[in-house]
């Protein structure tokens, strides 16, 4: 029980995908500028990093790893994200129209994002079970969903601060993310290693 | 024709720059640049696979009917990715231990499908290994760039030399996560301030 609670708390705050493995950075920076969108956008990406991290989970127990296919996890995973995220996009049209105009371009990049096909390499990689794997994921998702929200709640407020006109847009964004990082690097001793 | 294959090669490198112009494809580049060593072969694994997938998207652009380009592309984009990361575990163990999933996530670097899609998938097979090789320089140049800054600031050395004074005292958060946003940061901008002098200066002129 405690092993799932580390996990948990492993990939929500001290290995924070966003700020602490770098995964997921194009959308960190891209629907950052509003809450609204962050929490979104957050909760898009929990969803379907949950429902890939089962998938590819499947896939790499019951037919990479039995039939000697570990060469083709990349390919096979990429495309199971890829058909998972056009489900996604369909039924955010058909039942959440709002939260499918608000997101707008960025659903289709989730395909993209590397925060989704890293959970499901890691994951691979550090052989968990299944039910390891739904909390691994779960809480990646809510620590890019809380980075993304920390993110978007400063840069709101940062609109109307002076920055030097070559800092503004992505350099003042780097930059509080940095900061943010070292705030989260106090977590570090939270988990056993 | 030589001077558009120079131009299409020369938007990559700076005019649309990935990390320094366009912020796509950061994943790789905060994560591996904590050395000028890692950030060279990330830079060199991600030129290889971009130039291949751009060459066969575009060899392959009038077989592929419209609307299964995309997971056609991405196919394409897996294939030359694991040969890369093959060929690296067996030639490269070291440097394959070190880029860790960083090298089966080049498959989804932003830049590679965003070539294919905005450039290969139209463009004949020259113009198009012009452009991937333009973009996949720039890319390397980027990480190279900041790969140095954060090796020298954080350990004192470049490419594993010692560089710096025998008592400088490395910024060891230099090659900590948070040293790689703000030294990124601090880059994007200095490069904005460079492109905004050239560009007031052209016009003066």
């Amino acid at each position: 029980m405690s092993t799932l609670f580390f996990i948990f708390i492993g990939a929500l705050l001290v290995n924070n995908f966003v700020l602490v493995r770098f995964l997921g950075i194009c959308p960190f920076l891209g629907v950052s500028r509003q809450l609204e969108t962050a929490v979104g956008m957050g909760m898009a990406v929990t969803f379907v990093m949950t429902l890939s991290g089962i998938v590819t989970w499947v896939l790499q127990h019951y037919v990479l790893s039995p039939f000697g296919l570990a060469f083709l996890q990349t390919l096979l995973f990429i495309l199971v994200i890829a058909s998972l995220v056009q489900f996604v996009e369909l039924f955010l049209r058909k039942m959440v129209p709002v939260l499918y105009r608000a997101l707008g371009i960025f659903l289709p990049l989730i395909t993209t994002n590397c925060a989704i096909l890293g959970l499901a390499l890691l994951v691979a990689q550090r052989e968990y079970d299944l039910i390891q794997t739904v909390i691994f994921a779960v809480g990646a998702g809510l620590g890019f969903t809380l980075a993304l929200v920390i993110m978007a709640g400063i840069r709101e407020e940062m609109q109307f601060a002076p920055i030097p006109e070559s800092l503004q847009g992505a350099g003042i964004a780097l930059i509080t993310a940095g900061l943010i990082s070292i705030a989260f690097s106090g977590f570090a001793g939270l988990v056993p290693m | 024709m030589v001077f558009n294959l120079v131009k299409d090669f020369w938007n990559g490198v700076w005019d649309e720059n990935t990390i320094f112009k366009l912020q796509i494809g950061m994943c790789p580049t905060l994560a591996v640049t904590t050395s000028a060593q890692n950030g060279l072969a990330m830079g060199l694994a991600t030129t290889f696979v971009l130039v291949c997938a751009s060459t066969l998207v575009s060899i392959v652009r009038k077989l592929v009917p419209k609307e299964v380009r995309i997971p056609v592309y991405i196919v394409i984009i897996a294939t030359f990715v694991t040969i890369v990361d093959l060929f690296l575990k067996a030639g490269f163990p070291d440097i394959h231990a070190v880029l860790g999933i960083f090298i089966p996530l080049i498959v989804v670097n932003c830049v590679i499908l965003a070539r294919a899609e905005a450039f290969a998938g139209k463009m004949p097979v020259h113009r198009a290994a012009s452009d991937a090789f333009g973009f996949g320089i720039g890319f390397m140049v980027a990480l190279l760039v900041l790969g140095s800054i954060r090796e020298i600031l954080g350990m004192g050395t470049w490419f594993g030399m010692q560089v710096m004074p025998a008592n400088f005292v490395p910024w060891s958060i230099m090659v900590l996560p948070p040293g790689a946003f703000i030294s990124l940061g601090f880059v994007v901008g200095a490069v904005n301030l460079i492109s905004r002098r050239s560009a007031a200066g052209s016009r003066s002129s």
